[in-house]
């Protein structure tokens, strides 16, 4: 049940976030036009006569990114993913601390309100980006403590929501359900939750610090005889800007990973069930995430080779970044050889999981030369940056949980969403998300800043690509029609979809062994596993899978 | 929301060798370890950055410190105390036990609050220098554990107690628990006693 409250809950939130960069799309690719329809919403003080202002740009782009990392893509793949589907595959009763996870999921709402409640303050909402990097946010207006407010009541709930899903996976696992027999989103979700509980009290600390900065005049992150607009500010300093780099670094990059790791998880689980194969090398998945878990904790400063931290730390931190990808590729590796003479079964969601392969390909491959720190230095904070992590992020892992949405829906609600409607929603999708970040790559190769408010147009090195502004504009406003029918798709079905049976992708795995919803305590009787999870297609057996949970 | 029907509540699972909640409370003093690790670490790096950085005890008061080193961690003892008193189910010891290491706990806290003024009345604030600021911060984020710590035993003290009644052996439990916390928040001050005041 909370599942699926966080489910419904993130994907309101998801929806938002879109709609603020729907906004900023306007603006880049119209610069200084007034925003049609709805420009006069946002007031004066924002947008006079429909312009948006480069102040109100700040504020959209610095919430969009706060929203879709920590209250849309975070409590989507962890809240709802694990909370749903972990105490089915491991054939629990429930979660292990079932009070924990309400408070949980509260405290995340609360959370959002805090952030969301923050743009209507004077001055607006936090503006200082998703990394709120000082000194300039701790000069910034008042929205800025209220995200970090916001942020605190977050990271509380995903640091409750961790050590549930951990305790429920070591300890409440069924009878004869071995580590190595697992599902992969289990281990995924696994590892995720233990970066989070590790990662995360570091932006908690610099968050109580950023707040001293801000309420009580500390100097932490704030150097000596800095002068704004003018004045010299009263601050003691003796702090360093670069401490809230590394501090926020020390959970953002494992953070990235805690937003593909659950994505790779359920691309696994579909592609098993759709290739009708076992997981090729299904250990050497389980290994490759546990070492890309422990290696994410010490890659973070490849963010940071501009900031002059000293060749000895950036050489350090460039070969880390070169041995993460080992596993990465691994894992894609992995799943693209699975696919490797099965019989597949072209459903959505086998397509979108499909689609994240090499949408996850590009985001990876480009981050070779951001971990690099000679080509870094053309790089940092250009649109490439940007197009790599969107690659990730959002071909790659939205499209990742919309495989999982349509996946599980028949177990969320004992119907099926519509195919007809869910292959239009892909296809549209897939078109638009590459529309949207390929040019990214080629504005940002030519030099053009992330940050600016015109998308270049003042810039006589972005000439040559400024046009592109346009065409990936016009591709996220046609990316929102497509997610339309999704979201259609997603209340129709939920009460006029077709009815599914029991298990209607003829799974192996626990969370089918029940009825749909399923009963109080999860299972009518606990099941006792006797087996892996992608017994699939095994020769001699008369049905081409071979439940987790059945006796031979 | 039925807890019953979740196992290992109260006794331990065969291969991990606990039960839920002492599970839990590891992992969460885990990520606690990495939340005052952050500040410790922060405190090295804006150190080594300093030309001139402060004795401590040029600030602070190293005699009251040293007094509440001894009452946190007679309180220590005294909560360990408190836990054997009901493996030996003797629920009136409990009581007492638990009655001390609360009584100690606001000691502590008085003894900061003297401490804290002290510092203000000599116009010693958090912005004055980022030792004091550094200091506040670290001390400040410590007795916001340790109310919370108190908050908990005083629950497990007063009405949370009637549980010793209708299922003494998860009570039991529950005082091994939030022991293990509040020996964490011990721990922590036995770290910033040396590095904030005698270092
Ligand atoms: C597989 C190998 C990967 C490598 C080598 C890599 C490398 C990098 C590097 C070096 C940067 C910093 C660029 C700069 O600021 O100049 C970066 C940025 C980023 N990466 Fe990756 N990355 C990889 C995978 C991922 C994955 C899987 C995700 C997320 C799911 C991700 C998300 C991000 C994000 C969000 C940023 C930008 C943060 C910001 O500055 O706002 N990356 N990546
Ligand atoms: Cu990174």
């Amino acid at each position: 049940m909370i599942g699926i409250q966080y489910g419904l809950t993130s994907l309101i939130f998801l929806f938002f976030g879109f709609c603020l960069v729907m906004l900023m799309r306007w603006q880049l690719a119209y610069p200084e036009q007034p925003i049609p329809f709805i420009g006069s919403w946002f007031g004066e003080s924002n947008a006079p006569g429909g312009i948006m202002l480069p102040e109100f740009y700040n504020q959209l782009g610095a919430m969009h990114g706060t929203i879709m990392v920590f209250l849309g893509i975070v409590p989507l793949a962890v809240g709802a993913f694990a909370n749903y589907l972990v105490p089915l595959q491991v054939g629990a009763p429930d979660m292990a601390f079932p009070k924990l996870n309400m408070a949980s999921y509260w405290v995340y709402f609360l959370g959002g309100i805090v952030m969301l409640s923050s743009f209507f303050l004077p001055g607006g909402a936090a503006s200082s980006g998703w990394t709120s990097y000082a000194p300039l946010a701790v000069v910034a207006s008042v929205g800025q403590t209220y995200w970090l407010f916001g942020m605190f009541l977050l990271i509380t709930s995903s640091l409750l929501g961790a050590v549930n899903i951990i305790v429920t996976i070591i300890q409440l696992r069924a009878p004869g359900l071995t580590y190595f027999r697992l599902p992969f989103l289990v281990w995924a979700q696994l590892i995720t939750s233990f970066l989070l509980l590790l990662a995360f009290p570091a932006l908690e600390a610099a968050a109580v610090m950023q707040i001293m900065d801000r309420l009580a005049g500390t100097s932490f992150f704030m150097p000596s005889g800095l002068v704004v607009s003018g004045e010299v500010l009263k601050y003691t300093g003796g702090g360093s800007p670069v401490l809230w780099q590394h501090l926020f670094w020390f959970l953002a990059h494992p953070e990235v990973y805690v937003l593909i790791l659950p994505a790779m998880g359920v691309v696994t689980e579909i592609i098993a069930n759709n290739t009708r194969k076992p997981i090729w090398g299904y250990r050497g998945l389980v290994y490759a995430s546990l070492f890309l878990g422990f290696m994410s904790f010490a890659v973070w400063a490849h963010h940071m080779f501009m900031t002059g931290m000293g060749t000895t730390i950036s050489t350090f931190f460039q070969t880390t970044t070169m041995i993460i990808s080992v596993p990465s590729i691994v894992i894609i590796t992995t799943l693209f050889i699975t696919l490797w003479g099965g019989s597949i079964r072209f459903n959505t969601p086998m397509l979108f999981a499909l689609a994240f392969l090499p949408m996850f390909g590009i985001g990876g491959l480009t981050g070779l030369p951001l971990g690099l720190n000679a080509t870094d230095i053309a790089l940092h904070d250009t649109y490439y940056v940007i197009g790599h992590f969107h690659y990730v992020v959002a071909p790659g892992t939205i499209f990742a949980l919309f495989a999982g949405i349509y996946f599980w829906f028949p177990k969320f609600t004992g119907r099926k969403m519509n195919e007809k409607l869910g292959k239009i929603h892909f296809v549209g999708s897939f078109i638009c998300m590459n529309g949207i970040f390929f040019p990214m790559f080629l504005v940002g190769l030519a030099g053009v800043s992330r940050r600016l408010w015109d998308g270049g147009e003042q810039y006589a090195h972005a000439q040559g690509v400024f046009r592109y502004n346009e065409t990936m504009s016009i591709f996220s406003w046609v990316l929102a029609l497509f997610q339309l029918i999704f979201i259609f798709n997603l209340f129709y079905s939920m009460w006029k979809g077709k009815k599914s049976e029991e298990n209607p992708w003829q799974s192996t795995t626990l969370e089918w062994a029940t009825p749909t919803p399923p009963p109080h305590g999860n299972f009518e009787v606990t099941p006792t596993v006797y087996r892996g999870p992608y017994e699939y297609s095994v020769p001699g057996h008369p049905t081409d899978y071979l439940p987790q949970n059945q006796k031979v | 929301m039925s807890t019953e029907i979740i196992p290992y509540t109260i006794e331990e699972r065969e291969d991990t060798g606990v039960n839920n909640a002492k599970l839990g409370i590891w992992l969460f003093l885990t990520s606690e370890v990495m939340l005052f690790g952050a500040l410790f670490s922060t405190y090295i790096f804006l150190r080594v950055g300093t030309i001139n950085w402060p004795v401590g005890s040029s600030f602070l008061s190293v005699p009251m410190a040293a007094l509440n080193t001894v009452f946190l961690i007679t309180s220590s003892i005294t909560m360990v105390m408190a836990w054997l008193s009901l493996v030996d189910k003797n629920f009136s010891a409990y009581r007492k036990y638990m009655l001390l290491t609360i009584l100690l706990g606001c000691a502590f806290l008085v003894v900061k609050y003297f401490e804290y003024t002290a510092k203000f009345e000599h116009n010693l604030y958090p912005s004055t220098n980022t030792f004091l600021g550094l200091y506040f911060t670290m001390t400040g984020l410590h007795v916001l554990h340790v109310i919370g710590g108190l908050i908990v035993n005083i629950y497990f003290l007063f009405p949370g107690s009637k549980m010793w009644e209708s299922n003494p052996e998860r009570f039991k439990n529950r005082i091994e628990i939030a022991g293990l916390y509040w020996h964490f928040v011990d721990l922590v001050w036995i770290f910033l006693f040396p590095v904030l005041y005698l270092l």
